[in-house]
């Protein structure tokens, strides 16, 4: 890895944490405000690829384990980490990982709606995989329980897959980083 | 805002890193060994005790604590409802229990002093590829930057709340991404300028908290 | 084959962005202890500077430090110049003000107490004592860029090159810079657009669309340079 790689990968693990300065929005007929941050999970795939990327999360989810307040609302720490909500920060590097490997393999036809399905599937579904058992173990619920209290993300996590694919498609005309 | 660490010289803060990072990840192994209300209540007890000799300020150990207090109301009442309130009060004191001590373990140690040990952990996995010093590097780096963007992320946000955009992720995420990709030019530069070799590379120097 | 001088030699070197050509077959020998380098946006000054310590490798022709070419050894031309950039926030690369003086030092491989002490006179000197264990990020410009300076100078390179330095910084710390500046003892290669900073060196190398349009001293050159900007 060189130093430009080492210099992307640290600044998309910060990026991630800077986006915890933009406010949640809240969409019509959604449950749940959007937390802009874990957004950072599919761009840091989308843009870096698999290995720089999942490098960057786990950069990101080391510093919140350590201590550092990087999560929306300032939180951070093992207690994060080991709390109910621990899996879903944990999954983030293997998330950002699928991603960049889906994009990789459909670089050189990549458009909004593959880089949505890419993003669904790492940036989405790889996070619900790791993130339900593991709420559901902590909180001693039944995995369908934990399933239904999960779903009101989904409306906003699909408006975050969508938004990253778009910020990435842009990106990627002018800084094309996964083979230039 | 580097880390939530609460300076102060108890016995709590002068254990080393190591040890403290071994004890709550073997204690959060072993809680979810053990059942029963009366042991957890005890351990709940044993954790006070701890608290108490760290001299922490409450403040700073409820902000932290808060977001998850929230999500033990509903735990418990699912409990309750659901199956049974004793299995409601023992998850209920197990994860009180976890997320203490992950809490003092956090508050009472040096950012630093975590990011060394880590280095440390990572030096066994040096065979399989992992270089710990440029991860120790990396880190570093990471914590620099996190300002910086964050400064870069208010800015394009007040920009675009003057032109009506600050409802558009998109008017935020791209600005705030093709900045990024433009400054990894001149910080990649500037940490070669320097003399960096990314092969070979002495750890890190840090004295920060 | 030429005898190894101490001094800067760039020799008939062209250098491309793409399609456009920024530097066209330029020749300069640097052995004077202050040169300044003015010339418009655009002008190719900055990639000439970037040139000098192996930031960028020439497409045409060769750049040697000391006699050292910057395609043969690279590591050993950026230990004899040290570079500082426009804008220090994109220069200063650890969280902690002493972290960073160090780190130059660490890349040297210096025992742990030579670093210490090098650090330690570095901080004395440009007065960053009182900051040593502040964050990075809390300095004001002009400090993050005495900063910027003091990790470069702790290295002692045999050049210093400095691309800009004052350009983003207010009346009184570019005042404060171009002391410290004044103050270095090594050769200095300055890259600016005010030409007020040039008054006292030795020689001024005018650029203009990718070639020297003018050098020599301040009077002549920078008389040049006007009558061309006007």
């Amino acid at each position: 890895m060189t130093t430009r790689d080492m210099t992307f990968v640290a600044l998309f693990a910060a990026l991630t944490a800077a986006c915890a300065v933009f406010p949640p929005f809240q969409p019509p007929f959604v449950p749940a405000p959007i937390v802009v941050q874990n957004i950072g999970v599919m761009l840091a795939g989308s843009i870096l690829g698999a290995r720089r990327g999942s490098l960057a999360m786990a950069l990101f989810v080391v510093l919140v384990a350590v201590g550092m307040p990087l999560l929306t609302g300032w939180r951070g720490g093992f207690g994060v980490i080991l709390g109910p909500t621990g899996g879903f920060i944990l999954s983030w590097v293997p998330a950002a990982f699928v991603v960049g490997w889906l994009v990789e393999r459909g670089w050189s036809r990549l458009g909004f709606w593959n880089l949505l399905v890419f993003n669904v599937i790492g940036g989405i579904s790889v996070v619900y995989l790791i993130g339900i058992p593991w709420l559901a173990a902590v909180a001693n619920m039944e995995l369908g329980k934990a399933v239904k209290v999960s779903t009101i993300f989904i409306p906003g996590d699909l408006a975050k897959a969508a938004i990253a694919s778009f910020a990435a498609l842009i990106v990627k005309r002018s800084y094309p980083l996964i083979r230039a | 805002m580097l880390s939530l660490y609460v300076p102060g010289d108890s016995i709590v803060h002068r254990l080393p890193a190591g040890p403290k990072l071994l004890a709550l990840f073997a204690a959060s192994t072993a809680l979810f060994a053990v059942s029963g209300i009366p042991i957890h209540a005890a351990e709940l007890l044993a954790v006070a005790g701890l608290f108490r000799a760290a001299r922490l300020p409450w403040r700073d150990t409820l902000h932290q604590l808060r977001p998850a207090l929230i999500f033990l109301v509903p735990i418990f009442l699912f409990h309750a409802f659901v199956t049974d309130w004793r299995l409601g009060i023992e998850t209920v004191l197990r994860i009180l229990v976890l997320l203490l001590l992950a809490v003092l373990v956090t508050l009472t140690t040096k950012l630093s002093d975590m990011i060394d040990v880590l280095e440390r952990a990572l030096r066994p996995l040096r065979h399989v590829g992992v270089n710990p010093s440029k991860a120790g590097m990396m880190l570093s780096m990471v914590i620099r930057f996190i300002p910086l963007m964050t400064r870069e992320a208010r800015e394009i946000l007040e920009a675009q709340r003057a032109r009506g955009l600050d409802r558009s992720a998109l008017a935020l995420l791209v600005p705030l991404l093709i900045k990024t990709l433009k400054m990894a030019g001149d910080l990649s530069d500037a940490i070669e300028a320097r003399g960096y070799d990314p092969e070979t590379v002495a750890p890190v120097w840090r004295r920060w908290g | 084959m030429r005898i190894a001088h101490a001094m800067i030699e760039v020799s008939n070197v062209s250098h491309r962005y793409g399609a456009h050509e920024v530097l066209k077959a330029v020749n300069l020998r640097i052995g004077e202890r202050r040169v300044g380098i003015i010339g418009a946006n655009g002008s190719g000054k900055s990639t000439f500077a970037r040139l000098l310590n192996g930031l960028l490798i020439p497409d045409e022709g060769s750049v040697t430090v000391d006699g050292i070419d910057t395609r043969e050894d690279v590591k050993a031309v950026r230990r004899r110049v040290g570079f500082v950039f426009q804008n220090p926030d994109n220069q200063i690369v650890f969280p902690i003000v002493e972290e960073d003086v160090a780190f130059g030092l660490r890349n040297l491989k210096l025992p742990k107490d030579e670093v210490a002490r090098r650090v330690d006179a570095v901080l004395e000197r440009y007065r960053l004592e009182r900051l040593r264990d502040h964050a990075t990020h809390l300095l004001s410009g002009g400090e993050k860029q005495m900063l910027a300076i003091s990790a470069v100078l702790v290295m002692e390179p045999r050049y210093v090159v400095l691309d800009e330095p004052m350009t983003l910084l207010d009346l009184r710390n570019k005042k404060l810079v171009l002391e410290i500046i004044r103050g270095i003892e090594q050769p200095v290669v300055l890259v600016t657009h005010d030409l007020d900073h040039l008054r006292d060196f030795d020689r001024i190398v005018v650029f203009d669309e990718g070639g020297v349009m003018a050098d020599g001293p301040p009077e002549t050159a920078i008389r040049e340079y006007v009558r061309a900007m006007a």
